[in-house]
């Protein structure tokens, strides 16, 4: 089978949708044909196929965006809206926290509101401070939301088809990082069902639990320390929330320790809640604490030296796994 | 501008005297200390929402806000239904879920109530888009104040809009007052409606307590809407003559400007063409009697009713998948 990237992996799943059902369109700044098919090309060839109706580039108008995709999803449509760069949702987290999240339970369930909002980040391509932070902790506290992110070009094709047919709001979240990525085209019709996470590679004496672009460090180092011994677990999430408990919980009592891994600022992290829960559920098959990595407690920094040091290094998480296991 | 028809006339009529009673009758209750919710009164702008409901079709859109009783009770919603929701009641049109501030009901229209100011309108928006989209041809009107006029999505709603020519109605009750701070200490452009030509969008202002206004402004707005000619931004002049809500100190109404806009009060001037069109007192008292017939067989059921299972607070979080 050929090989696809991340790029074309979201393209084809979106374009797929859209052939399969006239109530999946898109909307966002550039994603139009004319404005050269999104600023990282992902809608790039829709225009052309489905016309500007269906692919509506839009003002810079982030509220006006997810607004409109609040009020079609609950005339039955599936919106996809484009939020340029991750850190822009500050502008418009009134229609997702207040909306999109909420108006199937206020209204007892009469107005789910099945929409994609699409969005990316990343630390590493030196955009500094205001263009990179993951802020998946953000949604990730508000009951209604699905949050997704994916690691690689096959499970993105999977789970942008799964997020379309969600009928409930769902953050789907693209690392710049990984856009060029390429995995084998799982083909049309593939599906990675959300709340599902993957078992990236088995291991028996720590479950490291990431999602993301982190997942390629995880493996990076599961790969390495495995030459020296330690066998290393490595759960991809994929679905960041509401996340897939019993996949991580049955890892954990197996290999009996757990550290948590992200991109995103350490502090009141996601990493945090899974390892409470671990710490709470998983108690008498603990061997020791659960321990934490994530990002540094500072905006992301502009020159490339710092960013480097801002991001969780492959050092840290070998230092973390090995004081873990007993072996620092 | 044309005749309303006598027909028209008693529609809006009876429309606005059910969201008069219903205002009343909520007072009534708080008064008598028989429910303690949050209450936003309509009295003053009663005429605006009902002219504007009886503008619509039975099938089109509409989004409001907290103050929102006129648009719903008058756009149709089952009012055991919405005494029902508003007592925060099993069998409310949310399950007791929603509340005054979130009152949603599909069937009559009534998409999203929201409490978080100006925030409806980029959702009408959607709901336009929609419609655009396949083609229904449902008009979607969003009401809200004119503080809203002056929050972001206000503004982004209405370049979209009109950019898209969204089958859309902005109806902006300017009743003088956001909370606490009158119009002119929010604004100083004369009204909100000369703001649409900023957008290239048609505005227009009438005066919400004349029904002879109020009603052919609107209902242009939803034809051209609907005829494809894009949105338009009707700013109705009415006057809020109580408080923010209810219970809520209103000392900084000045008391002439109150008592001057009380002889502009929608009610009787509306009686007064319903008169000159040869409806009796006879006709129009009985119409009130019997609304307010319904409205106690109503009120006396959402009392009666049972209160949501506990375990409603798991529901509807998201879709339940089995
Ligand atoms: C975004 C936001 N800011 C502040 C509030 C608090 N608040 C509730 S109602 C209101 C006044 C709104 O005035 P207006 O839009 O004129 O509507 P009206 O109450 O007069 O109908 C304010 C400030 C809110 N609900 N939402």
């Amino acid at each position: 089978m050929a090989e696809i990237t991340m790029t074309e992996a979201l393209n084809k799943a979106i374009d797929e949708a859209m052939a399969e059902d006239e109530g999946v369109f898109c909307l966002g700044e550039d994603v139009g044909a004319k404005q050269g098919g999104g600023v990282f090309k992902v809608t790039a060839g829709l225009t052309e196929k489905y016309g500007e109706h269906r692919i509506r580039a839009t003002p810079i108008s982030e509220t006006a965006i997810v607004g409109a995709a609040v009020g079609a999803a609950i005339a039955g449509q599936r919106p996809i809206a484009e939020i340029m760069l991750m850190n822009f949702v500050a502008v418009c987290m009134d229609q997702i926290v207040n909306h999109a999240a909420k108006l199937r339970f206020m209204s007892g369930g009469q107005t789910p509101c099945p929409l994609v909002i699409r969005t990316t980040t990343g630390v590493g391509v030196g955009f500094g401070g205001q263009h990179s932070d993951m802020l998946e902790a953000w949604f990730a506290h508000v009951a209604g939301l699905h949050v997704v992110t994916p690691s690689n070009a096959a499970d993105a094709r999977g789970l942008m088809r799964a997020s379309i047919d969600a009928n409930d709001p769902v953050i789907f979240i693209e690392n710049i990082l990984c856009y060029g990525l390429t995995s084998e085209d799982p083909g049309p019709g593939y599906r990675v069902p959300l709340g599902k996470a993957a078992v990236a590679k088995e291991g028996s004496d720590i479950s490291l639990i990431t999602y993301g672009r982190t997942v390629l460090d995880a493996l990076e180092v599961a790969g390495e320390l495995g030459k020296e011994g330690v066998s290393v677990e490595v759960i991809d999430l994929r679905t960041i929330a509401p996340y897939d408990e019993e996949t991580v919980l049955a890892s954990v009592n197996k290999t009996g320790r757990a550290l948590t891994l992200h991109e995103a600022v350490r502090p009141f992290g996601t990493g945090a809640e899974i390892a409470a829960n671990i710490q709470e559920k998983c108690w008498d098959n603990l061997k020791g604490p659960v321990r934490r990595i994530g990002g540094t407690f500072s905006a992301v920094p502009f020159a490339s030296h710092l960013e480097q040091a801002w991001i969780p290094t492959k050092e840290e998480i070998v230092g973390q796994i090995k004081a873990s296991v007993g072996k620092d | 501008m044309a005749e309303i028809d006598r027909d028209k006339l008693l529609d809006i009529y009876t429309r606005t005297m059910k969201v008069n009673r219903t205002d009343e009758k909520f007072r009534e209750l708080l008064m008598q200390g028989k429910v303690a919710v949050m209450y936003y009164c309509v009295r003053g702008q009663e005429l605006v929402s009902a002219a504007a409901m009886a503008a619509l079709e039975p099938k089109d859109y509409v989004v409001c806000t907290y103050r929102g009783q006129g648009e719903q009770t008058a756009k149709g919603i089952p009012i055991e239904k919405w005494w029902g929701e508003c007592l925060g009641k099993a069998t409310g049109t949310c399950k007791g879920k929603g509340g005054t501030m979130h009152i949603t009901d599909p069937e009559t229209g009534i998409m999203v109530t929201t409490g978080v100011v100006g925030s409806g309108i980029p959702i009408a928006n959607g709901l336009a888009m929609a419609s655009q989209n396949n083609g229904d041809g449902r008009v979607t009107l969003v009401s809200f104040g004119d503080g809203a006029a002056n929050i972001g999505s206000f503004h982004e709603a209405m370049n979209m809009a009109q950019l898209y020519k969204l089958p859309v109605v902005f109806l902006c009750q300017n009743n003088r007052y956001g909370e606490h701070t009158a119009y002119a200490d929010h604004t100083d452009s004369p009204n909100v409606a000369v703001r649409a030509a900023g957008y290239g969008m048609k505005g227009v202002t009438v005066d919400g307590n004349d029904v002879n206004q109020i009603y052919p402004a609107v209902k242009e707005a939803v034809d051209r809407a609907r005829a494809g000619e894009g949105p338009t931004l009707v700013e109705a002049m009415c006057y809020r003559m109580m408080g923010h809500f209810f219970g809520s100190d209103f000392s900084y109404m000045p008391k002439e400007h109150l008592e001057e806009m009380q002889r502009e009060d929608p009610l009787p001037k509306l009686r007064k063409v319903m008169l000159e069109h040869q409806f009796t007192e006879e006709e129009l008292d009985r119409i009130v009697e019997e609304i307010d017939a319904e409205i106690e067989a109503a009120v006396q059921h959402a009392l009666d009713a049972p209160l949501p299972d506990t375990d409603e607070i798991y529901k509807d979080v998201f879709e339940e998948v089995n």
